[in-house]
């Protein structure tokens, strides 16, 4: 298939790539701009550990031509990080145990900062809701909502010592 | 040994946490090489068939395509077990499963590579299948393999006590078969491997070959490489990237590894191999379905007098683990409890289907499933609350089980007295409305398994360290971290045992080429046995230190205290481990002068002017001491299991000692809706015994993990088979829970502190697990008094227990839909169905209803 030229925007960055019309987001997010972050779980849209988000919205790469997202903002778990440090989110998944193999990070991560975008407090079930688009083999979930929890209080105490 | 530590037992994120929430981490698909080819690999469509011919010439002239492989490229045969050499990189003769590996292509990318496997012709001759262990081990002709009379990989009969005698003193007596069904690993990663050759520089030509890959034993994998590939093991380097979860599924060479390898050396180029989820699943190596014949006798005080158990493993068309997972299911009747009198047979069958293996539980899922189930059941014959008949029949440790194994560290009854403190078992155990209860079971697993799968007198890990001028620690250690946390562990021990912080260790790992032989993380062993090696390793070079140290502060090494990057004399010599209170440590730092980062400074500084001795050295400075006496600052140690843990002399006795067992007792509480039959748990209250936990957060993460892992086989997971082929090869037809589904665990650690482990640790990752599902089977029928003998607990299968009591004919949920009876309504055979290839269907199947070709995922 012939290549074509397109401008994907990633994590604040553009770049002109020249790709198939056919590739996916993620092979193009991979290959082509060598962000390795995001990851691939499976055949058939079931794992979540691709996810990056698209405007703001958690999106599955692995089934998104990349060549759809012409001047969009995509964001991948590369993007979390805030000045060379890791974001509340990430240091508390870090700390509580959220992550142990660590291969569905890089999609948990997305599903949770649109989670906590959209609703900077929510319950216990509305966590589980929130994370169900998301497959982790090794935690059984349990450490991640400590880990949520602790990264919304480090995010106030942080806001409060702002203000 | 003292409690007060400074690292260990307090919970840290893992050492490379940073590496896996910001993406940066590198797992082997991640990785690349300059020129990598990427391979694609070709599968059986049949379960059972002789290859009479294979041309690959089309496939070869297909533009960028740069070589094509088959069996006669690589024609050694290999297995994990050394009585297990029964499989081949790619087919030789025969396939023995949909998904056993025909062909590799090499091309210069992936559509180029599937579009060859289509040019590759390859002419079957298709043979009769086994699909059922019963039915399997009664064959006489069109064997799976030729040497396996009956397709029966290996049987054992083991008889330990009297348990004749024992069931005639029994008072109460149960009898039933359980069948657990077939489930598999499903790690997020799919296996992945890079082969690739090094130029050498004195020929010219190809010479060492680099691997790595997603795997859980880099040694046994550079073994493996150097018998099929020919080549001597010092030739082949293999390095372990991070690993995105293995749970056993990547504890043996995996076809893709040696296939990646035999495809670079024909290419003449790097080749990555990563599985698709359905290969994965092909791959398998997961728990066998396994069907257990199982009699156990009581005594009306609640002592058990006899077990008997018949267990059948449909193991798959190749040995893989599986003389192992036969023994280990019946080694692992004891140990747990008391059990006087044991009669065991086993048989490993091999049936046309993806390979068994091991994985998490190894061997003693199933197994404990039926005997706690069963024991639930006397409990209630005898009237006896079944949590006390637990207690009952406790061991009295320290001692020697009926067959053999040592016990030790028992943390058993404060297992159980936790979970049933916990849960309020007492005050709600049979009082709760009609349609929810509670269950009790435990289980136990090894730290480690005390023989090798490789008999020889190798130790089992071994670990060296190096210190520097800079005052950097490197621990090389053999572990692979495949998201447990043993390179925190590791480095755990040694910054504690040097009483240096975490921040100066640097832990390099599983790289064969720079890391000293430990043979894998599996059975539980790495924090045992790596551990034990690390705590060797960085003792040896603290004496080095100490000796140094203690001159230069003109006392005896044994006074020194090393503790937060000071080496402080002792105070007074109260006595052997005096804390350093904190008050000292701050003014011992300033004496020294030390600050962060001016390290040469700091050791110019005490070469100008050896201000005569000190109460305290900074650890540089203790460090640049040691090495202008000794030289040069480095340690080694390693482990091996005594010798008294070993197990006893009988056939098999090999299997199932260990230095060391962990304990489990959980209790669920569930809900069945006894119109569905679905089965909701609400909660897990799950107590381990792992010695000691050297970081509770990540202890606490692997007894969730396991209990977690364990629902999912008690009420969802279950690899479906339709004549061979697997009908739900995705994540979400073979329905891993996802967060919605998962309740809440409770992770109660118990500490019995092991003579032998390191710290007092032992196992936590694994011997959780099997309590789960008969904790649950048992809730169940507390909740609705119906006992359920198959696995998982589906709606369809508590539905038709239901209407059994009732003395209802069973529902059949796909009743005139297809004469042979899928299990399921919606199924397919992954790729190979979609693309029409495969066993052939019936004509009524419900996936043949459309014309060929019309049949895309609609799904
Ligand atoms: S890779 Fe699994 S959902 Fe995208
Ligand atoms: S941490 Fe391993 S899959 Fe989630």
């Amino acid at each position: 298939m012939k290549k074509e030229l397109i401008g994907l925007t990633v994590n604040g960055r553009s770049h002109e790539l020249a790709i198939e019309p056919s590739k996916l987001l993620l092979d193009a997010l991979r290959e082509n701009l060598g962000l390795t972050g995001s990851k691939r779980g499976c055949d058939d849209s079931s794992c979540g550990a691709c996810t990056v988000q698209i405007d703001g919205v958690p999106m599955l790469s692995c089934t998104m031509l990349a060549a759809s997202c012409e001047g969009q903002e995509i964001t991948t778990v590369e993007g979390v990080s805030e000045h060379g440090s890791l974001a509340a989110i990430q240091k508390a998944y870090g700390d509580w145990g959220g992550s142990q193999c660590g291969y569905c990070m890089p999609g948990f991560m997305m599903t949770v900062k649109h989670l906590l975008a959209q609703n900077p407090n929510p319950t216990e079930e509305e966590i589980r809701q929130g994370l169900s688009s998301n497959l982790c083999r090794c935690t059984g979930y349990s450490q991640m909502y400590q880990a949520i929890r602790a990264a919304i209080e480090a995010e106030q105490k942080g806001m409060a010592a702002a203000k | 040994m003292t409690n007060d530590f400074s690292i260990i037992g307090k919970p840290i994120a893992m050492v490379d946490a940073a590496g896996k929430t910001t993406g940066s981490g590198k797992y082997a698909d991640d990785l690349s090489a300059p020129g990598m080819l990427v391979g694609k690999i070709l599968h059986s469509p049949f379960p059972h068939a002789r290859i009479k011919r294979i041309d690959i010439t089309r496939a070869e002239k297909l533009d960028g395509v740069v070589a094509v492989v088959i069996g006669t490229d690589a024609p050694n045969p290999y297995g994990i077990l050394p009585v297990g050499h029964d499989e081949y990189a790619l087919a030789l003769d025969k396939v023995r499963y949909v998904g056993d590996n025909v062909a590799c292509v090499a091309a210069i990318d992936e559509a180029t590579a599937e579009k060859a496997l289509e040019l590759i012709d390859v002419e079957y001759e298709v043979l009769p299948a086994y699909f059922d262990p019963e039915d399997s081990m009664k064959a006489e002709t069109n064997l799976i393999h030729d040497n396996k009379p009956h397709n029966i990989e290996k049987d054992y009969h083991h008889v330990f006590g009297d348990p004749e005698k024992g069931f005639a003193e029994a008072d109460q007596i149960a009898e039933a078969r359980f069948i657990a069904n077939e489930v598999t690993h499903a790690a997020m990663e799919p296996h992945c491997t890079l082969a690739a050759f090094e130029i050498d520089p004195q020929t010219g030509k190809p010479g060492r070959l680099v691997v790595q890959s997603s795997t859980q034993v880099p040694y046994y994998l550079q073994h493996k490489l150097s018998l099929v590939l020919e080549m001597p093991m010092s030739q082949i380097r293999v390095i372990k990237p991070l690993v995105g979860g293995g749970f056993g599924g990547k504890s043996e060479v995996i076809p893709l590894e040696i296939i990646a390898a035999i495809a670079a050396r024909k290419a003449k180029a790097p080749v990555k191999v990563t599985y698709t989820r359905e290969e994965v699943f092909w791959a398998h190596r997961g728990r066998p379905r396994t069907i257990v014949d199982l009699k156990t006798g009581i005594k009306k005080d609640g002592r058990i007098t006899a077990v008997k158990a018949r267990v059948v493993q449909d193991g798959g068309a190749y040995c893989s683990y599986g003389v192992v997972t036969i023994l280990y299911s019946g080694a692992l009747l004891g140990a747990l409890y008391d059990i006087p009198n044991i009669q065991y047979d086993g048989y490993r069958v091999l049936t046309n289907k993806p390979v068994c293996g091991a994985m998490r539980g190894h061997g003693t899922v199933n197994v404990r499933f039926a005997f706690e189930s069963q024991l639930d059941e006397l409990a209630a014959k005898i009237g006896k609350d079944p949590a006390d008949v637990r207690e009952i029949n406790l061991l009295k440790p320290p001692c020697i089980t009926v067959n053999g194994l040592r016990v030790r560290s028992y943390g058993l009854p404060e297992c159980i007295e936790k979970v049933v403190d916990r849960s309020g078992w007492k005050q709600r155990k049979g009082k709760l409305p009609r349609g929810r209860g509670l269950g009790i079971a435990c289980s136990h697993y090894v730290s480690g398994a005390a023989n090798s799968i490789i008999r020889s007198d190798m130790p089992h890990s071994t670990v060296n360290i190096k210190i520097d001028r800079d005052g950097g620690v490197v621990v090389y250690t053999g572990a692979s971290d495949i998201g447990q946390g043993s390179d925190t562990m590791v480095a755990q021990i040694a910054a504690e045992t040097l009483g240096c912080s975490l921040s100066r260790v640097k832990v390099v790992a599983a790289d064969t080429d720079l890391t000293p032989i430990d043979i894998g993380s599996y059975s539980s062993r790495v924090t045992f046995m790596n551990g034990n090696a690390t705590l060797k390793a960085v003792q040896d070079v603290k004496k080095q230190i100490a000796s140094a140290a203690a001159r230069k502060m003109s006392c005896e090494p044994q006074e020194l205290t090393f503790r937060n990057d000071i080496v402080t004399k002792k105070k007074g010599h109260v006595g052997a481990d005096a804390p350093v209170r904190p008050a000292e440590q701050s003014s011992a730092a300033s004496v020294s002068g030390r600050v962060e980062g001016q390290i040469l400074r700091g050791s110019l500084q005490q070469k100008r002017k050896d201000e005569g001795p000190k109460d305290s050295l900074s650890f540089e400075e203790a460090v640049v001491a040691a090495i202008d006496f000794h030289g040069a600052l480095s340690g080694t140690g390693s482990y091996a299991p005594p010798l008294e843990a070993r197990g006893g002399k009988h056939k098999g006795a090999g299997v199932g000692p260990s230095p060391a067992y962990s304990y489990s007792a959980q209790v669920a509480e569930v809900s069945v809706d006894e119109e569905t039959g679905e089965v909701t748990v609400h909660k897990v209250w799950a107590s381990h015994d792992c010695g000691r936990a050297l970081n509770p957060v990540s202890v606490e993460g692997q007894i969730i993990g396991s209990v977690w892992m364990g629902m999912g086989q008690a009420l969802t997971e279950e690899m479906v088979w339709k004549d061979g082929m697997l009908m739900n090869p995705g994540l979400l037809e073979y329905r891993s829970p996802s967060s919605v589904e998962s309740p809440e665990v409770e992770a109660i650690i118990v500490e019995s502190i092991d003579p032998e482990g390191p710290f007092g640790a032992k196992e936590c990752s694994e011997g959780s697990l099997a309590a789960t599902i008969p904790a649950i089977g048992n809730a169940i029928y507390d909740a609705v008094g119906v006992r359920l003998h198959e696995s998982p607990f589906t709606p369809e299968r508590v539905l038709a227990a239901l209407r059994a009591k009732k003395n209802a004919k069973p529902i059949n949920l796909t009743e005139g839909v297809d004469p042979t009876a899928p299990a399921k309504f919606r199924e397919h055979g992954g790729s190979l169905w979609y693309r029409g290839k495969g066993p052939e269907r019936h004509p009524l199947d419900p996936s043949r209803r459309e014309a060929p070709g019309a049949a895309g995922g609609d799904d």
